[in-house]
């Protein structure tokens, strides 16, 4: 099941879903992502930026096209089903600025309006990747990591990292910008009682920047009194 | 997108291996003694290792013998895997190391691995809710590669060397905290100290367990290190007459839940009941586990009064002279409320220092020892003769410290019987034969006079 925003969906797009053989679900707002989740979890997501029709204009507030309640729903998916599930975007060529410092926020996207066959190649290759059928490559700014190899590297170096420091990295970088606390991480990340406790988190943390280098140690950042993020929103 | 099931982390170190091209894994595990054994074996022996073990002859390491049975099996520790930092300007084969538990040829825990008894306190900490850390402060000397008169010369001695000897120093610095860093083992502070050579490098802290495997790999590192730039570094506690030795200064706390339990914000002094309870514990099994922390003939000319380290058994906030002290934390928070235990040296065997001192911290937690009043400030601890001013002081010799060693319930437990009686027999074997050594100290002063 596709999560489709904004819930007033285009007819050309409800067509090619519906011809597609798509199951989709319209979401209007951040709630409907949990709410209205199906029991087997969203398949996909697929959010229009300015995906409305010119006379509900007047009823967004929010500004030019309402794109912030759309980049609002695609970071509520990230937290709902963490980096699992492929988001594509659907934008027009002059919005496509709107893309600049959100990588983390979606996996593909498409010129709005979009080309039928360019859309279903494209929702597919999302699939198949998300599924684990080809090598699966998470890259953030200077970091690479393939999930297959287990390689992590920063700026064209291998880092070599223990088993715990790759888990750690592996895990912040799979959902970039969003943080997590200490007490999450220990039980995600190492997942058995450990001699460490939370700060063990800290350990490794520091051992992790000490092997980035000092030019990448800030990729991980503290989040005071909170816990740790991997890069960082735009507007930090 | 989506995240694989976590690997076994054995696949994790065999995949590693291949991408990585590493040629030799080196399988380190430590003899009682606190000497680091290493052998190498080839990638393709990596995945038996990992479910068999090696099997090795354990009679050949000290401490590890016993009649019914030589044979002894290191599995490596996948979680410790970490290749070696290249040599300076070689194109060595690259190398990875890893460390053992050991086991008997039945695949039984061996409780002669200094390992397993730091794991086995470790593990007493955890079920009473504590996680054990610590942060040591290690200092070492450099010097001349060559003896003269039987006599180390300190690197920056000569005053025509000056020059090129800071250029050393520096380079040896520099070359040792960037290996340390690439290795995982993350550094604190750097700077040399007081005496002709001395070098002291403060490791940030980690559970027992991580740092005593840091331990070992430090003092190899500095070594290894120290020779490609021709000279000599040694963990020796007092390898020179006159200037101070080298120490092991050993921060620690305990945490539990996530907290540091040695803090209590609503006690007078910020320390908690749970601190209270760890150094009244540590003051009065102190000279027990001297033998463990300061074990060697040598460790003994260090802890003598006039030279900043301990001698008197006491605590203290702001007295330097103190065996614990409590160092004030300022702004950092109540995650830096810590003791310092000032006793131990560099050439101690990390696991089994790590693991007694903790061993007295929890027994005053559990029974609830009374803490002693600390010492005012005032007071330096040693009277005007050098000796203690008050109260009990740590052994005086390697001697006096097996016997207290001997008769403590505490240490026998911690270290199990077979390690136990092993460490006390070595040991007095090595103080006979100090024994029967003529000292320079007596041909100068009764050779001529009597």
């Amino acid at each position: 099941m596709y999560a489709v925003h904004p819930a007033a969906v285009s007819t050309e797009l409800a067509q090619f879903l519906d011809l597609g053989g798509y199951a989709w679900k319209p979401v209007a707002t951040t709630a409907d992502i949990t709410a209205g989740a199906p029991p087997e979890g969203w398949a996909g997501a697929i959010i229009r930026l300015g995906g409305h029709d010119a006379h509900s204009e007047s009823q967004n507030s929010e500004g030019a096209g309402g794109t912030d309640v759309a980049w609002a729903v695609a970071r509520a998916l990230r937290e709902h089903a963490a980096a699992t599930l492929p988001v594509l975007v659907l934008v027009r060529g002059n919005a496509l600025d709107e893309l600049t410092m959100r990588d983390e926020l979606f996996d593909d996207f498409c010129l709005d309006p979009f080309h039928p066959r360019e859309l279903e190649a494209r929702l597919a290759h999302l699939a198949a990747a998300s599924n684990g059928g080809s090598t699966e490559i998470i890259t953030y700014g200077p970091l690479r990591i393939n999930l297959d190899t287990y390689e992590a590297v920063v700026d064209e170096r291998p880092l070599d990292l223990t088993y715990m420091e790759y888990e750690l990295l592996r895990f912040l970088a799979s959902q970039p910008g969003r943080v997590f606390t200490r007490e999450a991480l220990l039980n995600q990340v190492w997942g058995y009682e450990y001699y460490g406790g939370a700060r063990t988190v800290d350990v490794h943390v520091r051992r992790l920047r000490a092997k980035l280098g000092e030019e990448n140690a800030d990729l991980i950042q503290t989040v005071r009194s909170v816990g740790y993020r991997l890069g960082t929103y735009r507007w930090r | 997108m989506t995240i694989p099931e976590r690997e076994r982390p054995q696949d994790y170190v065999l995949r590693r291996v291949t991408e990585r091209r590493v040629r030799l894994i080196r399988l380190w595990f430590t003899d009682v003694a606190g000497q680091l054994k290493s052998f190498a074996i080839s990638p393709a022996e990596l995945e038996a290792a990992f479910t068999q073990g090696m099997v090795f002859d354990g009679s050949s390491i000290e401490g590890f013998s016993r009649i019914a049975e030589a044979d002894m099996v290191a599995v490596p520790d996948p979680e410790t895997f970490e290749l070696m930092p290249a040599r300076n300007g070689s194109s060595d084969e690259i190398s990875a190391r890893m460390f053992c538990d050991i086991t008997g040829a039945d695949g039984t825990r061996f409780d002669g691995d200094p390992r397993g008894v730091l794991r086995r306190v470790m593990d007493r900490a955890r079920d009473a809710g504590y996680t054990f850390y610590v942060a040591p402060e290690m200092e070492y000397f450099l010097f001349e590669p060559d003896r003269v008169d039987g006599r180390p010369v300190p690197l920056d001695a000569g005053s025509y060397f000056d020059l090129t000897t800071a250029d050393i120093a520096s380079d040896i610095r520099h070359r040792t905290l960037s290996a340390l860093e690439t290795m995982g083992i993350p550094v604190e502070y750097s700077f040399h100290e007081d005496a002709p050579s001395q070098h002291e490098i403060d490791l940030r802290y980690a559970d027992a367990l991580t740092m005593a495997d840091s331990v070992m790999t430090f003092r190899l590192l500095v070594r290894e290190i120290a020779f490609e730039h021709g000279v000599h570094a040694t963990f020796m506690p007092k390898p020179l007459a006159g200037v101070q030795g080298s120490g092991m200064h050993t921060h620690m706390s305990l945490f539990a839940d996530g907290r540091n339990a040695f803090s209590d914000p609503s006690s007078a002094d910020g320390l908690s009941d749970v601190a209270r309870g760890f150094v009244a514990g540590l003051l009065s099994h102190a000279r027990e586990i001297t033998a463990v922390t300061n074990q060697l003939v040598n460790s003994y000319k260090r802890l003598i009064a006039g030279y900043e380290a301990p001698v008197a058994i006491s605590w203290a906030r702001s007295n330097r002279a103190a065996l614990i002290r409590v160092p004030p934390t300022r702004n950092e928070g109540e995650e830096a409320t810590r003791v310092e235990y000032r006793a131990p040296d560099p050439a101690c065997n990390p696991y089994l220092a790590f693991a007694v001192i903790l061993a007295a911290g929890l027994k005053g937690i559990e029974e609830g020892y009374e803490l002693p009043p600390e010492t005012p400030p005032s007071i330096t601890g040693y009277s005007d003769h050098g000796g203690p001013a008050y109260g009990h002081h740590l052994p005086a010799s390697l001697d006096e410290a097996l016997d207290e060693m001997e008769g403590s319930a505490l240490v026998a437990e911690t270290l199990g019987q077979h390690l136990f009686r092993w460490f006390l027999r070595n040991k007095r074997r090595e103080w006979s034969s100090y024994q029967t050594q003529v000292t320079q100290f007596e041909l100068d002063n009764y050779f001529a006079a009597v």
